[in-house]
Formats: structure tokens, sequence, C-alpha cells
């Protein structure tokens, strides 16, 4: 796990409100942004894998999730800077499915093989 | 981006390539043994090949392009002597391309020890006439055709493995060169994204049929490009993964879309359609494996492919060299042998996108020069063509002008 000031995580394109945790963030860990946009620094709301999405900014419900400069899904519910974005508060605008998915294995829930 | 020179081989059709190779190419799987044996211990010599007995439209016009490649000197075609595929044909388009062939039948020369052995003659000869007619020019960027391709992706791929490619891309682009992005299957939820980039509205129209033609088989076939895994691993929507890969193509215009075997009519950058095309079989299988669709670029014309690994990779390819580029900086020095370019320093902020993809540029030019990649320095040289369905590409598809 990062320790709280050595926490990073990566931001593509300036207009992104999403960044990817470079390492394991705990909650309240101090995560630094860096990337195209470096500088800032959000707190973790809450414990966020290596690889996952945290927060830049306060994200309305319905509104776009934006990585790499463009609209990767849509918010379900309000989302507030630090928070871990995933499966449980964010849907794909094309694949209906990714929001029937376990939230930790991304394995489809009730899958007769799982 | 400074200018680069470096000596090529002009080639009679005035493409140019980097590297003057022997190919020796068998014609059914019966004929691969005696064929391997052949190159076995020989020096930039390469292998294809084609398994199967009868043959196929798409794989013969593979093998022929691959046989006229710009980094091949010179060919030799082995063949059992029953299959449909007949070597002495592709030695005649080698021979019409300026370049020196021969081909024998097994069965005729009286088996596996006497094939060898008449095969090692062949390539002295070819290698010493390969050498004669070699004219070496000076070559530059608007000379370079590359191809990139993506395998053994992780969560570095899409923010620093690809992203370093996509800015070498724009600085090809920008210089003359010429580059080739594929995978379309890696680009569902991409449509509008991909026709804003096109160049023209009949690029539009085909990129438009290329993403709506990958939509239909993903769902003929029920997989769409995104696993359990994925999601695991951070990844939350199609969207996202698509455009971890769609990064790779940078953000100049896209001039069309191009077929297996058919080069760019144009310099610029171009998206390489390799998904089959719906027929009496359905659609079959797109390419199973990464070296497939690293030959579908190298039958472009590429003379370089760059590609692009998180986890890891043990590949190379025949007749064009791979760079390998990695955006992870723990798979770098687990496998710093295998790994050209550590792309996972812009992650930990060492260097910017842009001063990597300026190395990045520079180490192609190195490898053109003649520089060995790492796999081609420990002799990978992995080929893989399957049977697939694909109409010929069109002479008077809209990107020909």
């Amino acid at each position: 796990m990062c320790a709280e000031i050595t926490c990073s995580a990566f931001q593509v394109h300036t207009s992104d409100n999403v960044a990817t945790l470079l390492g394991e963030a705990g909650g309240g860990a101090l995560v630094s942004v860096v990337g195209p946009a470096a500088g800032s620094v959000v707190e973790a709301r809450e414990k966020i894998q290596m690889g996952h999405k945290i927060a830049l900014a306060e994200i309305a419900e319905g509104a776009a999730v934006q990585k790499f400069g463009v609209a990767i899904g849509v918010a379900t519910s309000r989302i507030a800077p630090g928070d871990w974005v995933h499966l449980h508060n964010c849907r794909s605008q094309l694949d209906e499915g990714s929001s029937a998915l376990d939230l930790h294995t991304g394995v489809r829930k009730g899958a007769q093989h799982a | 981006m400074r200018e680069r020179s470096w000596a090529g081989y002009l080639r009679k059709d005035g493409r140019k390539g980097i590297r003057n190779h022997l190919l020796v190419v068998y014609t059914v799987e019966c004929a691969s043994f005696v064929a391997q044996e052949i190159a076995r211990g020989e020096e930039n010599v390469h292998v294809i090949g084609f398994p199967g007995c009868y043959d196929n439209d798409y794989a013969i016009r593979l093998m022929l392009v691959l046989a006229t490649h710009p980094n091949i000197g010179g060919v030799l075609c082995v063949g059992l002597g029953c299959e449909y595929t007949q070597p002495r044909v592709i030695a005649e388009a080698v021979r019409e391309s300026g370049r020196p062939a021969e081909w024998f039948f097994i069965q005729e020369r009286g088996g596996t020890r006497n094939s060898i052995e008449l095969g090692k003659g062949h390539l002295r000869t070819l290698r010493t006439q390969a050498d004669d007619d070699a004219v070496r020019v000076p070559m530059g960027w608007a000379d370079l055709t590359i191809g990139a391709e993506c395998g053994g992706s992780d969560g570095t791929s899409g923010l620093a493995g690809n992203p370093v490619v996509g800015r070498a891309y724009d600085h090809l682009v920008d210089l003359g060169g010429t580059a080739i992005f594929e995978e379309v299957v890696e680009m569902i939820g991409l449509r509008d994204l991909m026709i804003g980039r096109a160049a023209s509205s009949e690029a539009a129209v085909q990129l438009g049929a290329a993403y709506d033609k990958a939509v239909s088989y993903c769902k003929a076939v029920q997989q769409f490009s995104i696993a359990p895994g994925n999601f695991a691993g951070g990844l939350t929507t199609i969207e996202e993964k698509s455009m971890g890969a769609f990064a790779k193509s940078g953000s100049r215009a896209i001039e069309g879309v191009l077929r297996v075997s058919e080069a760019p009519p144009r310099a610029g950058l171009w998206l390489l359609d390799s998904v089959p095309d719906s027929h009496f079989m359905q659609f079959g299988y797109t390419n199973p494996n990464d070296t497939e669709g690293i030959m579908d670029l190298v039958a472009t014309g590429a003379q370089i492919i760059l590609f692009i690994t998180g986890r890891g990779s043990v590949i190379g390819s025949a007749v064009a060299p791979l760079i390998k580029v990695t955006g992870n900086s723990r798979t770098y020095k687990n496998m710093t042998e295998d790994m050209d370019f550590n792309a996972g320093r812009i992650l930990s902020g060492e260097i910017s996108l842009e001063e990597a993809s300026v190395e990045l540029m520079d180490l192609i030019a190195d490898v053109a020069g003649g520089q060995t990649s790492k796999p081609e320095g420990l002799g990978h040289r992995e080929f893989f063509l399957m049977y697939k369905h694909q109409d010929a590409p069109s002479l008077s598809a809209g990107c020909r002008q």
C-alpha cells in the first residue's frame, strides 16, 4: 500500500475528471496527480486498488465520466472527489451488461459457471 | 524531431527496404519441416508458409505480398508436390518483381535429406544474387511504413505504451511517413470518434463500414473484447478499454481503411481491417493470436512493427523487425532482454510523453539503419497464417485516387 504522500494517480488528459492509481491507496491517503495536468492532490475517500480510477472532481448523476479526454461512461450516482469510480457508480453508454457485473471480480452476477 | 537518414535497399517497384532478407516459403504443412531445416543456421533467412493443402485466396495474397516485401531480397519456394498452392507460381511472381527466386517439389527430389541439401544450395545462389542486386540508397522518414499492434496488455498500455506510439505516429505522419494501426474489434464504442478523425468523406464511409462489420462480428461470435480480468484490473466500460487501444493511432486524420495485403496508396495514417468478411461459412475467426495480426501489418509493406505490451511478450516477427514497447517499468526490468523501450518512465514522471516519443522515433531510425531490435537479436522470426475469408481489396475502393 502507498504511504500517504507517495501515492500517485495518472491523469491522461487535462479534461479528465478521473485518474488511474499507480499503486494501491488506503482510505484517507493523499494521492498526488501526475500526467499532463500534474500538480494537484486528492484525498482518497476509500481504499482504491492499483489500476482503478479515483475521481478528481465532483461528477453529478447522469454526467460523463471523462478519461482520455472523452466520455468513457456515465455516473449512475453522485460521485465526490476522492471516490473510487467503477461498476457501482459508472455505466457504459453502450454495453448494458456492465452494470450487472460483480464489483470486485468483474464476473457476471448469477453466472451459471461462476 | 530531427531528420534522420540511413542506407536502405531500393526495390524495382520503387519501394525501399531496411533489410535484405531471404525467404523460404512452404506451400503446405507437409513441406514445413524441410523448409525449416533449409533455413536452420542460415543468417537472415526467414520462413513463411501456409499449412493448408486446400488453398485460400486470403492466404495466397498474403504470402505473395510477403515474398515481394521491401525487406526481402530473394525467395525459395518449397512444395511437397500434391497441394493446391503452386510454388512455381509464387517463384514466378517474385521474379517478376525483380528478385531472384527458385522453387522445387520435395516429391521430385528424393525426400528429406536431398531436399534440405538442394535447398541450402539454392540459398547460397540466392544470397549471392541478392547481394549483387542490392541497390543501396538513402532513406528517411518519408520512406518508412510502420505498423503497430498491442498484446499482453495491462493497465499501463492505455496510459503510456499506446499513447507513446500514438505520439510517435503523429511525428511520423507529420514527417511524410506512413503509419498503420489495426484491431477494429478493440474500438467498439468509438464509432463517432473514429469517423470524426476521417481525412475525407470517403474515409468516413470506410471507417463506419469497418466499425459496423466489427460490431456484427462480435455479436455473431458472441465475444466482445473485454473480460472479467479487465474489470478486476480497473477498467469499467468497453469505451474505456477501447480508448486505451485506440490511443496508439495518435491524433492525426485517418486517410482510409486498408484490407489485408493491401499497400497504402499514399502516405499518412491508415486503419487496417483484419476482421473476416461474412460469407457462406459465416465470419470464421479473426486473428487467433498476436502473430497473425503482426503478419497482416507486415503485409501492408510495413518495414518495422511496433508491439506494445504491458504484462510482457516474447514474440518477434518474420520479414520485418519488431520493436517492443512496454508501459510497465516492472515488465521492462523483468524482461529487459526482450524489451526495446520503457514507456513506464512516463508514468513515474521521469520523462514526458513528448520526450518519450522523440526517443522512440530515434530508436526506430536506429533499427531502420541496421541496429538489431531486441526480438531480432534473440533470433525471433515468428510467422502464423490460417484460413480466413476476406474479399480482395477493390481497386475502385474510395481510398484510391
